[in-house]
């Protein structure tokens, strides 16, 4: 039918149009234009970097365009900071949750369109009493008197909807909403978002993950670096167009494996007890063990104990009690330099935080655990022309981009942050490579390659140990796969037996026995 | 013997009184500033130039009124220059603050050599022009509220209102809401069409004014003159106070109390002939000050966005 048919008859709310912007000399936009209509669901497509949150953040005054113009309703708007957004009924939930988490849900809600009484004094019974009010409306159900801080992070971004709908917001700009969230509450958002484009909201759904696209979404529009692609119907498209579109070539989703028989034992954890920073068990008796050759994944919802196993065995955190051995050597509470010298390497969950430092360049975050070896240190001398001529080996090696090592970590995109850390943790020659949630935030592409890189570790008759919350990832990648629930091993199944349902429900603590 | 007892422990909640005053307005200072995001380690040097414009403008002017706003405006005004570097320059927050302490005695020094023919000393304020005293000879001569309340000066009085009014307004008004939510989380109140930047000026220059008033309450009420060292280090121990108060302002008021109180034990025991130097006894308060800064003060109560200078158009 085509995207100018199925859209003929329907109301245009929003239209921007040759959009541009500029930072410096880097163009994050270049001539995008969107049409946003009345009662209908518009994606945005992209990889990470390709410009649709700059996009956004125009729409909703937080960046000024270089040049364009946008028009709401048909009258041309000139919205130069979020107040006039929001007076144009847009609302926004951004991709890091905006809320104050010391306040309560109520207090986040009306911050800056605050009831009150004479002279500026808060009105909180009103407050009160107007967020029930929304939140019954839209079946968005919440403690208006609970601190954000308290709250899951499903219920954060209920909090950060109804902040878009309490200040009437007609257009409701989701950036990235489902990154941070259970497969659970994934569900309910698209519930959620069902229900508010059946009240006539206009939902822009800026997402990198196709599947939701196609569940949720009327149209898209994909960009690539920065550049228009195109606007497609979603019902007449299917999840392999979009993303050939959004790359800007052919990918594959499933994941090429050979099968493989797995060798001897080369990793165990016997009885393993670990807390958490509160000093609750968070890891209560956990056994599991490691073949040579194979890649065990560890399935679980955030929260039920992975954090705190994975510090435990890279040396982070105290082991309360229990074993951990590697190639027959016990490497309980080792420091993580004693860790990393038994041959285990660690992709961490936080990459920004844990796995580079981001004001280091490429060339220093290649070698930061290999600084003090020849040929990178000399009598205690660093050796730059070494390191460079390392780092360079390994861009190549990676195809980390831009091409040059000299560049900062901070100004990588997430993909080739994480091009970096497995080049650096791989080229140890691990044992045992440990990968927590290795693509999170990454798009399809930066995906394919870090699936990629672990199976080539397995084929080398390594083990690999995968903790992801995505229960897709796990299923396509692993030999085995093992759940984690409430800090035990729940079950641990082959990869090829295994089913998606009955993963879930282990997942959930259904399973448990 | 009772008598006496009764008597030592009302000297004692009195000079507490008089001693804590200053640091009460400085740590609401403090408050302000810090919750708004901004470090305000310069309160030193913004209570000295109060202290010195309290003392100079009380002895030509000879109002104590006046003489207090008076240090407080130009205490608003070294509040303006911190806030100048740190919130539209983004500059390091501890820097700044430390320039302002260097600022503020060097120009206290200066104008009172220009003002008062060479002297560091400015000349006394007639005991009239000093502050009032609101409740002096109200009650019974001797009497245990004749001892706290005989010599406090309205400045004492004045300090307890401004931490109840501080209060309200932090917590019970929208302003004070956006205030405290700039201070946690900017991007957010910047997204909720909060202006920021207005409201760290703000705060910074009502953080100076405060401070101001503080070392006013100092040289036209404690003593009747500036000198280089009348403050001598209780900016940094009202800071101190708003720390272990915990960036609140009743926290802060009883933490202001605590150190007023070594201090008031520090001149009560001064008095006796002890076998321990009056200086040792004299460094009770900054001895205290240190121990409680060690003990007691967790990182987690400070406003999260508390020293980062906040940027709109950031790419990454």
């Amino acid at each position: 039918m085509g995207y100018e048919n199925a859209t003929r008859s329907l109301t245009k709310v929003i239209e921007m149009k040759n959009i541009t912007k500029k930072f410096g000399d880097f163009v994050a936009n270049d001539s995008v234009n969107l049409d946003i209509f009345k009662g209908k669901v518009h994606a945005l497509l992209g990889e990470n970097g390709a410009g649709k949150s700059t996009l956004m953040n125009i729409l909703y005054g937080l960046y000024s365009p270089t040049s364009g113009e946008i028009l709401i309703n048909g009258k041309k708007v000139n919205i130069t900071n979020p107040n006039i957004a929001i007076d144009h009924g847009i609302g926004m939930v951004h991709q890091h949750f905006m809320l104050i988490t010391p306040f309560t849900v109520a207090q986040n809600i009306i911050l800056g369109r605050e009831p009150t009484s004479k002279m500026s004094v808060l009105n909180m019974k009103k407050a009160l009493m107007d967020v029930k009010e929304i939140s019954e409306r839209y079946g968005l159900y919440v403690d208006p008197n609970a601190k954000v801080e308290d709250i899951s992070v499903g219920m954060q971004q209920r909090v950060e909807i109804l902040k878009a709908l309490y200040r009437g917001a007609e257009i409701l700009i989701l950036d990235e909403p489902t990154a941070v969230l259970t497969p659970q509450e994934i569900v309910e958002l698209i519930q959620i978002i069902k229900n508010l484009t059946k009240e006539g909201k206009s939902i822009i759904l800026i997402s990198h993950k196709l599947k939701e696209i196609t569940e949720a979404a009327d149209f898209c529009l994909i960009i690539r670096r920065g550049k228009h692609i195109d606007t497609v119907v979603v019902s007449e498209t299917d999840e392999a167009g979009l993303a050939s579109k959004m790359v800007g070539r052919e990918v594959s989703f499933s994941v090429a494996k050979e099968d493989k028989e797995a060798g001897d034992e080369i990793f165990s954890i016997k009885d393993l007890v670990v807390k958490d920073n509160r000093g609750i068990i968070a890891v209560d008796k956990l056994n599991l063990s490691l073949k040579k050759g194979e890649i065990f994944g560890l399935a679980g919802i955030d929260g039920n104990g992975q954090t705190e196993l994975l510090e435990a065995i890279t040396g982070l955190r105290k082991v309360e009690s229990g074993q951990i051995m590697i190639n027959g050597k016990d490497i309980t509470n080792n420091t993580p330099f004693q860790v990393i010298s038994k041959k285990i390497s660690h992709i961490p969950e936080d990459r920004q935080k844990r796995g580079l430092v981001l004001d280091f360049d490429i060339s220093e975050n290649t070698i930061l655990e290999n600084y003090y070896k020849n040929p990178f240190a000399r009598k205690g001398i660093l050796q730059y022309k070494n390191i460079k001529v390392y780092a360079k080996e390994l861009i190549n090696k990676f195809d980390v981009r831009p091409k040059d090592e000299a560049k900062m970590a901070r100004t990588l995109s997430g993909g080739n942050q994480q091009k970096v850390i497995i080049a650096r943790e791989v080229s140890n020659n691990p044992d045992l490579l440990i990968a927590a949630q290795p693509t999170r935030g990454l798009d399809v592409g930066a995906i394919e390659f870090v699936h990629k890189s672990l199976i080539e570790q397995r084929d080398n008759d390594k083990a690999v140990f995968l903790i992801s919350f995505e229960l897709d990832e796990i299923m396509n990648v692993s030999d085995r796969i093992a759940v984690i629930y409430e800090g035990k091993i729940v079950g641990i199944e082959d990869a090829k037996d295994a089913k998606i349902e009955t993963l879930g429900l282990m997942m959930a603590g259904g399973g448990n026995k | 013997m009772i008598d006496t007892i009764l008597s030592n422990i009302a000297l004692i909640i009195g000079t507490t009184l008089m001693y804590s005053t200053p640091l009460i307005y400085t740590s609401l200072g403090g408050v302000l500033s810090e919750n708004s995001g901004v470090i305000n380690i310069g309160l030193e040097g913004m209570m000295i130039i109060g202290a010195f414009a309290g003392a100079a403008i009380g002895y030509f002017v000879g109002d104590p009124w006046i003489a207090f706003i008076g240090a407080g405006i130009v205490g608003g005004l070294f509040g303006l220059l911190h806030a100048f570097a740190c919130v539209t320059f983004g500059a390091n927050q501890v820097v700044s603050g430390i320039a302002i302490n260097f600022l503020g005695a060097g120009i206290a020094l200066f104008l009172s050599r220009m003002l008062f023919e060479g002297a560091t000393m400015t000349k006394s304020i007639a005991l009239d022009n000093k502050m009032p005293r609101p409740l002096n000879g109200v009650f019974h001569d001797g009497s245990f509220l004749n001892i706290i309340f005989n010599n406090q000066y309205a400045t004492v009085y004045l300090a307890f209102i401004m931490v109840f009014l501080i209060w309200f307004f932090m917590y019970k008004t929208k302003y004070g809401l956006r205030l405290r939510s700039v201070g946690e989380h900017p991007t957010a109140a910047d997204t909720l069409g909060i202006n920021v930047i207005k409201i760290r000026y703000l705060a910074v220059i009502m953080s100076g004014v405060f401070s101001g008033f503080g070392g006013a309450a100092m040289s036209l009420a404690i003593v009747s003159n500036f000198r280089p060292t009348l403050v001598s280090g209780h900016g940094f121990i009202a800071l101190a106070a708003m720390i272990f108060g915990k960036w609140k302002p009743q926290g802060a008021l009883l933490a202001c109390l605590l150190f007023g109180g070594a201090q008031g034990l520090a001149v009560f025991l001064g008095q006796f002939d002890f076998e321990i130097s009056s200086q040792l006894i004299s460094m009770l308060p900054y001895v205290i000050t240190i121990v409680v800064l060690i003990g007691f003060v967790g990182k987690s109560a400070a406003p999260s966005a508390d020293g980062i200078p906040y940027e709109r158009e950031q790419k990454n």
